[in-house]
């Protein structure tokens, strides 16, 4: 039984459709990330399973129930927000109690939850503190804590970590996941951070205008982009026009100009059935870029022009032109990057490459 | 020199506006049988005999009734209105914001006498229930304004947490929404009250006969000649009138401070 199921949810808010026919099983247990610009519908997913929005079309069953028709407060969710919506008018121990005084738990067994769950979030002083006089890494934590000493069947977390600044972001991540395995909730997780997604889930929803683009483990999201959506969201990809010339022994040939013949393994090409025109994927991180002249064995040897260097101090993103191809290329810088006009020898490995059929629609 | 000539200016201004308030306290202290200059002495003769004049006393008990009543009615429907206003998708929201605001707008004695029209035209007579009415109306919209602006400013959020909590809407309403509203809601109270306490012109036109309020009281007062109790009395409506706002806006700051504004 799915912790949460979505089955063919539509949301419209007036002619506008907010998400197109969605569905979804969330396992028990698990940390599954929405991911996505803004506007793609994640937010108002994770708001109708909240039941804060209600559902144009579909039903939505939490543990096996369906529940499009209980209301937020009997739904028994966990939610935290952008901006910790803690209560400013009540000290933190009164912020992490308010839920258990909606359940029936006794006095003495609520004081005790509270203590455990401001440990488990490594605040266990601060409960007569207000809010106000906690830092934002300090509120999270303290609405987190105030989400799940409920012990809510799943939690909903709505970019929790988008106000915070970077450093702090990548503690709370850490953090984050430590607590959500420790006590082992359902957890959806909002985000646009594609680093957040890939650092914490264990399966992640990629979502685009209403629609799910693809839904897997975040290597495989990663690695092998079902569409081209996907390829360019996460991380920095090249996307080439190709030729399929032959589909065999599991693997599949690309031609595409200025480029020697491509061979790549099936599995990275999941949706190419036969020859014709597709779109070759290639990561920007899996082009090295090497002195002019320079060839090695077991790798593919291009010809490029850096055209321009974006320095980023311990890496650089260098836009490079090959034949007619505009790419990009992310490289760890050893000595010196390479400089702007340089003419350079761009090396990568056939199966770092994924290929996408062509899509029809814009 | 520029400075100097603004600075003479700006006392000349505040000099006109609060002399004649000063001097109705200052002789409301004064010994002579007469309500003016010269003093003869400090009293406080003329208000023991305010404290002895019935007719003043039942005007001075009338107000305060009908202020407070006023101020929790119109403290309790502007609240509503403004949750439904701005918590809601009401249709014609604002057509509603205006209407509700427009009593502000209208002179008042064009409101004053369109109210007593409309209750001629529908048979009612004047009674006490028509002059709460009738201040109700004006107090309002200074609730609503008040309210709305700090309703704006308390996330939804917030209310959102306690809902996912487990605490019904009504639950999340007294348990969160209200008391961050405190300090508007008192703020509201306050206005609506020395706002009825005040008012001449309204109550002149509503109020049934037998019933008089602290300034219709003095308005009648004033027609016969100028006693130096009205001084006394004068002093005590601005100790009212400007000291409960004072406190009011002092409670609110505190409450804010510890609500994190």
């Amino acid at each position: 039984m799915s912790a949460v199921s979505l089955s063919n949810i539509v949301k419209r808010f007036g002619d506008y459709t907010a998400v197109h026919q969605m569905s979804l099983d969330i396992e028990e247990g698990s940390f599954v990330t929405l991911l996505g610009p803004s506007g793609c519908g994640k937010t108002t997913t994770l708001r109708m399973i909240a039941g804060l929005l209600d559902p144009s079309e579909g039903e939505i069953a939490i543990k096996g129930k369906r529940v499009n028709d209980v209301p937020i407060h009997k739904r028994n969710l966990g939610l935290v927000f952008q901006n910790y919506a803690l209560f400013p008018h009540k000290t933190v121990a009164d912020n992490v109690a308010f839920g258990l005084n909606y359940r029936n738990v006794g006095k003495e067994e609520a004081r005790r939850k509270v203590a455990e769950a401001l440990e488990l979030v490594q605040l266990p002083d601060l409960g007569a503190r207000y809010p106000k006089e906690l830092s934002g890494g300090q509120q999270q934590r303290i609405a987190l804590a105030r989400a799940i000493v409920i012990e809510p069947d799943v939690l909903l977390l709505d970019e929790p970590l988008s106000a915070l600044d970077a450093n702090l972001r990548e503690d709370m991540r850490v953090e984050l996941k430590r607590i959500q395995q420790s006590i082992g909730v359902t957890t959806v997780f909002v985000t646009h951070d594609q680093t957040e997604a890939l650092a914490m889930s264990d399966q992640i929803i990629v979502m685009s205008e209403g629609r799910v683009e693809q839904i897997g483990a975040p290597e495989e999201v990663y690695n092998t982009p079902a569409t081209e959506f996907v390829a360019q969201f996460l991380g920095a990809s090249n996307l080439l026009s190709a030729k399929c010339t032959a589909v065999e022994g599991g693997e599949i040939e690309l031609d595409l100009p200025s480029f020697p013949r491509i061979v790549i393994p099936g599995e990275r090409a999941p949706g190419v059935a036969g020859t014709g025109p597709v779109r070759l994927v290639i990561r920007a991180e899996k082009l090295h870029l090497h002195p002019a002249g320079s060839t090695a064995e077991g790798m593919l040897n291009v010809d490029a022009i850096v055209e321009n260097v974006d320095y980023q101090g311990q890496s650089a993103r260098y836009f490079l032109r090959v034949g007619d191809h505009q790419m990009q290329a992310i490289n760890m810088i050893e000595d010196h990057p390479f400089a702007a006009g340089a003419k350079v020898a761009l090396r990568f490995r056939a199966k770092d490459c994924a290929a996408l059929p062509v899509e029809t629609n814009p | 020199m520029g400075w100097r000539l603004i600075r003479i200016y700006t006392i000349l201004v505040y000099m006109f506006m609060f002399l004649p308030i000063a001097v109705v306290v200052l002789l409301s202290f004064n010994a002579n049988q007469f309500g003016s200059f010269p003093m003869t002495g400090l009293s406080t003769h003329w208000f023991e005999v305010l404290w002895e004049n019935d007719a003043i006393m039942r005007a001075f008990r009338t107000s305060i009734v009908l202020g407070l009543m006023t101020a929790v009615i119109s403290t309790v429907l502007g609240v509503l209105a403004s949750l439904a206003l701005v918590r809601y998708k009401v249709p014609g929201r604002n057509l509603i914001t205006t209407m509700l605001i427009a009593p502000i707008l209208v002179p008042e004695v064009v409101l004053a006498v369109a109210l007593l029209l409309f209750l001629n035209f529908l048979d009612i007579g004047k009674s006490f229930t028509l002059l709460l009415l009738g201040h109700v109306i004006f107090t309002l919209p200074f609730v609503i304004l008040v309210v709305q602006a700090r309703l704006v400013s308390i996330k939804r959020d917030v209310e959102e947490a306690a809902l996912s909590l487990g605490a019904s809407p009504r639950q999340t309403f007294f348990a969160i929404t209200l008391p961050l509203l405190m300090p508007a809601v008192a703020a509201g109270g306050l206005f609506a009250f020395t706002i009825s306490f005040d008012d001449i012109t309204g109550t002149l036109f509503w109020k049934p006969g037998g019933i008089e309020t602290v300034p219709t009281q003095i308005f009648s007062m004033l027609r016969n000649s100028i006693s130096p109790e009205i001084n006394a009395l004068g002093t005590v409506m601005i100790v009212l009138t400007v000291g409960l706002p004072l406190i009011g806006a002092a409670i609110a700051r505190t409450l804010a401070t510890r609500s994190g504004g």
